[in-house]
């Protein structure tokens, strides 16, 4: 972590106008359960990959939704596919298909490919 | 046994309720409206969450239920209330004088002066507007447009303007702006298909039956954005867009857009009115600037003077429902008081 004021740092602001919800657009077609979402965070809460790394889908959600993909791949990968997130969700998204679907379409746009 | 006579004070909603049950009972109805219309702030909305009913019919349909039994009586304030024995007198700013049995107040509330919120802009950006500016452009059935005369594409709506704001003296939850701000992005986006909206929101306050299945639709049917964070400034574009800048707090990260039109979800705060006639009845008001009640489970329709009771917002925000169902227990709580009134003066004779 560079020191503040000292190095030159990130711009961490999400420039909204310039970011592209070609990801977000794709999975609302495939899984349209993401427009879902109300960040309520239960998914996390329950993941036990998130209990032992930075893990969650409720920001990994909301990060899609902005337009915000640096590390998605990596992120995504972490998933195990248990599916208690989806049995947890009050709003009943699909969310082991959402993380399926979410792999393919950065395949498919070449996008972090692992 | 006479005609007891009752006064109520506000023709709004709350008011026309009011007087429409207690005629309906049998009592001798007076009802002031200091301006020239019926319906107070429901006549300026155009449709109503959560069915999309229009404003106008519900006017309609209270003003059906007073027109023939209750004696309207427009264009004068109570400036001076006097007790006289177990009477009231009312001076009026028109010269008459009115004698009351029992006074209810419907004074409901004012909206919230949005240009008090300077980091928004309202009244120094033109593409700036209050969610009641958006109802008034509704009402008139022009197309929504922004200051330059193009259809926006890129709106956003801000929630809690001039409500949970301690900046802005008001504390409490304004209740209504959650739903309409989802009322409203629903209508824009019928009326505008290619456009994006934005919703910008501290919590999301859906409390009431049927208002979660709205935003559900909102979500689902018509794509409507919701961003967990309050807006933080708004500025201008040398081209007239607006540039908002807030905390995305889901994804923990500051977040910065254009948008063509902002849309302020203004509060409800005590009306000037509410306040007057207060003080003119020695009324006690909280710290909120609205009517205190006796006590906020059961006694909520007693205002600290006997015989004098309170319907709807005088009280404090309500949806149109909370406010029709808050001046039917006011009215039957004075029916039942001037009933238990009149047996005593009977029992005494």
């Amino acid at each position: 972590m560079p020191v503040w004021g000292y190095t030159i740092n990130n711009n961490n602001q999400i420039d909204f106008d310039l970011k592209d919800l070609k990801i977000f657009d794709r999975l609302s077609c495939s899984e349209p359960s993401i427009k879902l979402c109300i960040g309520c965070g239960t998914c996390a809460g329950v993941c036990s990959t998130g209990n032992y790394t930075q893990f969650s889908l409720r920001k990994i959600i909301s990060l899609i939704s902005r337009g915000e993909i640096y590390n998605l791949s990596e992120e995504l990968s972490k998933c195990m596919l248990c599916g208690k997130c989806s049995l947890v969700c009050p709003r009943g998204i699909n969310t082991r298909n959402l993380i399926t679907n979410a792999r393919l379409v950065l395949k498919e746009l070449q996008i972090e490919v692992d | 046994m006479s005609k007891n006579k009752i006064v109520v004070i506000g023709g709004g909603i709350a008011g026309m309720e009011a007087a429409g049950q207690l005629a309906g009972l049998g009592f001798d109805i007076t009802l002031l409206e200091k301006g020239n219309k019926m319906g107070g702030h429901v006549a300026n909305w155009h449709h109503l969450f959560p069915d999309g009913k229009p404003a106008k019919d519900i006017i309609a349909r209270l003003k059906s239920n007073i027109q023939d039994s209750v004696d309207i009586h427009f264009g004068a304030e109570v400036y001076k209330l006097q007790k006289n024995n177990d009477c009231f007198i009312l001076k009026l700013t028109d010269g008459q004088n009115m004698e009351a049995d029992a006074i209810i107040i419907a004074s409901g509330f004012d909206l919230f002066d949005a240009a008090r919120k300077e980091e928004y802009g309202y009244g120094v950006y033109d593409n700036v507007i209050t969610s009641a500016d958006l109802e008034e452009k509704f009402c008139s059935g022009k197309p929504l447009k922004t200051s330059k005369g193009s259809i926006p594409q890129k709106i956003a709506l801000i929630h809690c303007v001039g409500s949970r704001d301690e900046k802005a003296g008001n504390t409490y939850c304004s209740k209504v702006c959650c739903i309409t701000a989802v009322k409203q992005a629903i209508e824009i986006k019928e009326s505008i298909p290619g456009a994006e909206i934005f919703c910008f929101y501290m919590d999301l306050r859906l409390f009431d039956r049927y208002f979660e299945d709205m935003y559900y639709e909102a979500q689902t049917k018509y794509g409507i954005h919701f961003i967990r964070g309050r807006l933080s400034e708004a500025s201008e574009d040398l081209n007239g867009t607006i540039i908002l800048k807030a905390e995305d707090t889901l994804t923990g990260k500051p977040l910065k857009m254009n948008v063509d039109l902002v849309i302020l979800m203004v509060g409800k705060v005590s009306s000037k009115g509410t306040r007057e006639i207060s003080k003119r009845l020695s009324i006690a008001l909280d710290e909120d600037s609205f009517i205190k009640s006796n006590d906020s489970h059961s006694m909520f329709n007693f205002s600290s003077v006997e015989g004098i009771f309170t319907a709807g917002t005088c009280t404090g925000p309500k949806t149109i429902k909370e406010t029709i169902a808050d001046a039917r227990s006011a009215a039957m709580q004075t029916a039942s008081y001037l009933r238990k009134k009149s047996v005593t003066i009977e029992n005494e004779k």
